[in-house]
């Protein structure tokens, strides 16, 4: 896999090539486990709720357990990152809209308790119907927190993320679905795991056409995720995402083929979010992510503005 | 929390709840008299017990300090540029160096009809170098990302108009840093929360004018209030332009910009990328709506998917 420029460089100045936005300090690999386990959360609490409903015992302690399990470590991992750990309950202080890590707080505590709850009711069996009902709680609570941390992401002005904001929410969906999938596929006996094995291959499907449009409607600022390390990793997990669907619809109802496919389907999720993270920070550190699309914008409205002067007036 | 997430917005305290406000304040940095003295960067460490990050030499001409950080809330920018003489200059002394001539017609070329004093770039010329200086700072945005972003209600807006930062509520979740559009705010390492530029609150409270523009000796900082300071800078830039200084432009003065205009706004002298400053930033929070439409969309889409798998057949 060679690298290779998707566009001829344009020119452009700097000071010094000095970067000028700031990189993001969030950590490595706190904040991409955590994109990944809240992704893998939320779409277990999907699956658990629908084999709840349908009557797979079988999938429904495992997607508990992947629900409350992935929201622990995304918890930790979280609070992990913080540069004050002990002043974590001030993401509680106050709900912004504007701010999608606040938003994302007042999602993932309260599924957190709820995917919690509902499995320790799974598990030992005590008061059913209260578990049920924290069930349902975090299948509601699920879709969007596989969501939002495209937000979180995508609401800087990091340009390969924030230029994606179109794409990477249904990205985290498509990455969500095949980590929640693959996971059930792995650890759910074949009887009971057709709906793991369809939400992965549905999953893989979004996920991938989204990374494609990415791609094609960013230009060169999609540049990061084609180049370098985050390019080799999502070119990585690409494939073996894609894989595993293949296999999965081909001969998914195998066992051993399903636990191969299933775990290749979780790594790929996990390897996507690394890549898309450190896309991001590439195109933070190179000045050239920031100057020329600006640059590009300046002189695309001058020359509107110039093609507005130029028009006769009637 | 503020209302709108950008566009013009005239009173910008009012918009974040305060009824009765004193006028909005800010810098106009006029980067064509600045000499690089660097009395700002220590003026404002002395004023600010803001901590030392670092002595290192950068290469990069007298800018060791190389960018606006958590413990560096001035930073002065030195850019050398060669200018490649046509003949060559015996560098007699002298000043303005009228016989060379600039590559094409570069910002530096109607620099040298201007008397050394109107222009930085002129007094270094008979070594062939274009020299610009410029004290960056936070640009205390009309829309300001670092607040729009913050989760916890640490950054908020002054009865100022100024962006501030309460180190007793940050708890360093680090969001504010990638927000900035300008790359000002960071997190101090050792500490773990988040520092930038106060526009000296606490002096500000008592009428005084922040350390920085106090002590620069040249009046390249001015400090004061906004509406006055957008005034005196369209005279300057005006004056520069009669005078043949057609570079002269200013930079985060328009109130209709990416950021509803900046509180700390520049006169600059070439493109702001030559400076490290973004040519057309924009708050990210411009396509909040569309973000958060996008993520509602996705979860609908997982919710369908999750729904459609138990379609079907029973395994
Ligand atoms: S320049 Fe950056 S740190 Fe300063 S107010 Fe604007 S967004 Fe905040």
């Amino acid at each position: 896999m060679r690298e290779r420029a998707m566009v001829p460089e344009p020119e452009f100045e700097s000071y010094y090539g000095k970067q000028i936005i700031k990189t993001p300090t969030w950590k490595t690999p706190d904040v991409p486990i955590y994109l990944f386990v809240g992704g893998m959360a939320g779409a277990s609490a999907l699956l658990a709720e629908g084999a709840a409903r349908s009557g797979r015992p079988g999938l429904e302690g495992v997607a508990r357990g992947a629900a409350a399990g992935g929201a622990v470590v995304g918890t930790v991992a979280l609070i992990h990152d913080l540069g004050r750990p002990e002043r974590f309950l001030n993401m509680l202080r106050v709900l912004k809209v504007t701010s999608p890590l606040s938003v994302g707080s007042f999602i993932l505590a309260p599924f957190a308790g709820l995917s919690v709850a509902a499995f320790a009711s799974h598990v030992s069996g005590r008061v059913p119907r209260i578990g049920r009902l924290a069930g349902l709680g975090a299948a509601a609570f699920g879709p969007p927190l596989t969501t939002y941390t495209a937000a979180l992401l995508c609401n800087t002005a990091v340009p390969a993320w924030h230029e994606g904001h179109q794409e990477m929410p249904f990205l985290f969906a498509g990455s969500g679905a095949t980590a929640a999938g693959g996971l059930a596929m792995v650890l759910t006996p074949a009887a009971e795991n057709g709906p793991a094995r369809r939400m992965a291959i549905a999953g893989a499907g979004l996920e991938l056409a989204a990374a494609q449009r990415l791609k094609h409607r960013l230009g060169m600022v999609a540049e990061p995720y084609e180049i370098g390390r985050p390019g080799l990793l999502m070119r990585t997990a690409r494939a073996m995402t894609a894989a595993s669907a293949v296999v999965s619809l081909v001969a998914g109802r195998n066992r051993a083929v399903s636990v191969v496919a299933g775990t290749s389907y979780v790594a790929a999720s996990l390897i996507t979010r690394f890549g898309v993270f450190e896309a991001g920070l590439t195109s933070a550190r190179d000045p050239k992510y920031t100057v020329i699309p600006q640059r590009e914008r300046l002189e695309r409205r001058r020359a509107e503005r110039e093609h507005e002067d130029a028009r006769p007036a009637r | 929390m503020s209302n709108s997430l950008h566009g013009r917005l005239d009173d910008v305290q009012q918009d974040a709840g305060y009824d009765q406000h004193p006028p909005r304040m800010g810098f106009f940095t006029d980067t064509s008299v600045c000499i690089g003295c660097k009395a700002c960067e220590v003026a404002c460490k002395e004023w600010n017990d803001v901590p030392e990050d670092g002595m290192s030499l950068s290469g990069m001409s007298y800018d060791n300090t190389q960018a606006l950080g958590a413990s560096t809330w001035r930073h002065v920018a030195f850019v050398e540029k060669p200018l490649h003489p046509t003949t060559t200059d015996l560098g007699l002394p002298g000043m303005g160096a009228p016989g060379w001539d600039s590559h094409e017609n570069g910002p530096a070329s109607a620099a040298v009809t201007l008397p050394a004093s109107e222009d930085q770039g002129a007094e270094s010329g008979d070594s062939g170098v274009r020299w610009l200086m410029s004290s960056d700072v936070c640009k205390h945005c009309t829309h300001a990302a670092c607040l729009d972003v913050c989760p916890t209600g640490s950054l908020f807006r002054t009865e100022y108009g100024t962006v501030v930062v309460q180190p007793d509520i940050c708890n360093g979740c680090g969001y504010c840093v990638p927000a900035c559009p300008y790359g000002v705010i960071d997190v101090r390492k050792e500490d773990g929360r988040a520092f930038k530029c106060t526009l000296c609150y606490d002096r500000l409270k008592t009428g005084d004018t922040p350390a920085c523009a106090k002590a620069c000796p040249t009046e390249s900082i001015q400090y004061g209030e906004l509406d006055e300071l957008r005034a005196r800078a369209d005279k300057r830039v005006d004056e520069l332009h009669e005078k043949g200084l057609d570079v002269a432009r200013l930079y985060g003065r328009d109130p209709e910009d990416g950021v509803g205009g900046d509180g700390a706004f520049f006169l600059l002298l070439d493109e702001p990328e030559v400076y490290g400053l973004p040519p057309d930033p924009v708050v990210t929070t411009r396509d909040l709506g569309s973000i958060w439409a996008h993520v509602g969309a996705a979860a609908g889409a997982l919710l369908a998917i999750g729904a459609a798998s138990f379609v079907g057949r029973r395994r």
